[in-house]
């Protein structure tokens, strides 16, 4: 999600509480597992920052739920003081 | 009216928050030492998983099935907990945390459709939270307890059930035993049973006034309530303790006195850590130290001791433990396994009188364990060396998920693909 200002190792501050709104940075569960993309709901899909990652189609079933949306990141400017 | 809300197998529930992939497989949460099976999801219930059995004699069959495996974390479990009740704190202004998965709220004044606000804090609890729970909504608490256990099990209620007339219900009520009331404990049911009292219906048409005097108060209140009396209020203060007891069974047995005394400095810290936060001083403490039922000869010791000054030093308590542990309880040859401290005696902090001829608290104790509780809330705890450094006889909890609401180095990561 480097397109957007999110790198590796950032803290993510996810607001379960908030209806994702077209655009927005969300945490997904797809298949069992946990990634951040933009969320497209004009065409129904997840996208990444990086076009090095194609969209992925929200799927139809249970198995695709947004967890929350990220509503702030926090960088860390030297090794991470949290582990 | 007021509302049960009751969070669905929790500790199982919790361990799936932050797991996508357990969510929907069959899952269960063991006790403390992995002893016992004290939680299931509904998959694992699915596949006839009893509760509470020891793990070790169901391990090879929980493998042969894929179900995952949890150590209890209850940080996790009582953060997550923490969240639920907040969440609730919108729906109502009055609210009893009646347990670490349950909390009874006031819907008095609240207009609209009962049905449609059970389902509103369903959803907010599911959206904000992550936790799946009922919710039974009824004129008094026991018929809510009862309302709540009817959402469970009926699939067309959608996890909520509201009780408005009982006189709608006898079909239900006739089918559930009269065991499944709160309050109504499996002793009582079978003595409810020889009068051929079987289910819940028939319990409600009993004369509250005659059952009191053939059994208590209790079950005389039990029926009025289910008639619709209350008379249970919500206790929205927690009472203060009356007792407070700090036991654990060892993870090894233990054979050496240093090793029971450590233990007991331990459990006697712990203790007095809850002591302080209620704003307590103990009279009365009792040590015990016990080999537990699986030896040939069991031994089992306790000793009381009166304090001559209330006191919640832990430096004090700790010492006195330590000591009857020494000059007592120790024997040798015998394989311990369980010990504990027990506060049993408390008074509330204030003032005390000084007796002439004894000693007071060790001097500025106050302010030495103030410091010690907050700097146990913010960092790496600090602690007596007496309670011994990485002993092995400490719980094992070898399947414990990761802390990751209250630890910053467990917060649960997200991998981008």
């Amino acid at each position: 999600m480097i397109g957007c200002g999110i790198f590796n190792n950032d803290v993510l501050i996810v607001d379960r509480s908030l209806n994702a709104k077209h655009r927005d940075i969300v945490i997904a569960a797809i298949d069992g597992e946990l990634t951040c993309k933009f969320i497209d709901l004009k065409q129904h899909r997840l996208v990444s920052a990086n076009p090095k990652y194609p969209p992925i189609v929200i799927p139809d079933n249970s198995n695709f739920l947004i967890e929350g949306v990220v509503s702030a990141s926090i960088r860390f400017h030297r090794a991470c003081w949290l582990w | 009216m007021l509302a049960l809300v009751d969070c669905n197998s929790f500790f199982a529930s919790c361990e799936q928050v932050f797991r996508p992939d357990l969510r929907g497989k069959p899952l269960i949460v063991l006790s403390n030492n992995d002893g016992c099976i004290v939680a299931r999801s509904k998959e694992a219930k699915a596949l006839g998983i009893p509760d509470l059995e020891p793990y070790f004699k169901l391990k090879e069959q929980l493998e042969r099935d894929n179900v995952h495996v949890f150590s209890s974390n209850y940080e996790l479990y009582g953060d997550l907990s923490n969240r639920v009740m907040r969440t609730l704190e919108q729906f109502s202004p009055e609210i009893e945390v009646y347990s670490i998965d349950e909390a009874f709220l006031s819907l008095s004044g609240i207009n609209g459709d009962m049905r449609e606000y059970g389902q509103a804090i369903r959803q907010a609890v599911q959206k904000q939270v992550g936790l799946p729970v009922g919710v039974g909504i009824a004129q008094t608490k026991t018929l809510a307890k009862l309302a709540s256990f009817i959402a469970k099990k009926s699939a067309r209620c959608e996890y909520v059930c509201t009780i408005k007339d009982t006189k709608e219900w006898q079909k239900v009520f006739s089918k559930i035993s009269v065991g499944e009331i709160w309050g109504i404990g499996r002793r009582l049911s079978h003595r409810l049973g020889d009068q051929h009292i079987y289910s819940a219906w028939d319990l409600m048409q009993q004369d509250s006034q005659q059952m009191k005097k053939r059994y208590s108060i209790n079950v005389a209140r039990t029926i009025d309530e289910l008639n619709g009396i209350p008379c249970y209020g919500l206790e929205q203060q927690p009472e203060p303790k009356k007792q407070i007891y700090s036991t654990r069974s060892f993870s090894s047995k233990i054979t050496n006195c240093t090793a029971l005394e450590q233990s007991v400095s331990q459990y006697a810290n712990r203790a007095c850590v809850k002591l302080r936060k209620g704003h307590q001083l103990v009279k009365t403490i009792l040590v015990f130290a016990s080999s537990g039922h699986f030896v040939d000869k069991p031994y089992s010791q306790s000793v009381v001791i009166p304090l001559a000054v209330p006191s919640n030093d832990t430096r004090v308590i700790a010492a006195l433990a330590r000591q009857a542990i020494r000059e007592t309880i120790f024997k040798k040859s015998v394989p311990f396994a369980r010990a504990g401290v027990g506060l049993i005696e408390l008074q509330a902090e204030r003032p005390e009188q000084l007796d002439a001829f004894t000693a007071i608290q060790p001097d500025r104790s106050k302010q030495l364990m103030k410091l010690m509780d907050e700097i146990n809330k913010r960092h790496a705890p600090v602690y007596f060396a007496n309670q011994g450094i990485n002993p092995n006889w400490v719980m094992q909890r070898n399947l414990k998920s990761p802390s990751y609401t209250t630890k910053w180095k467990d917060l649960p990561k997200v991998f981008i693909k």
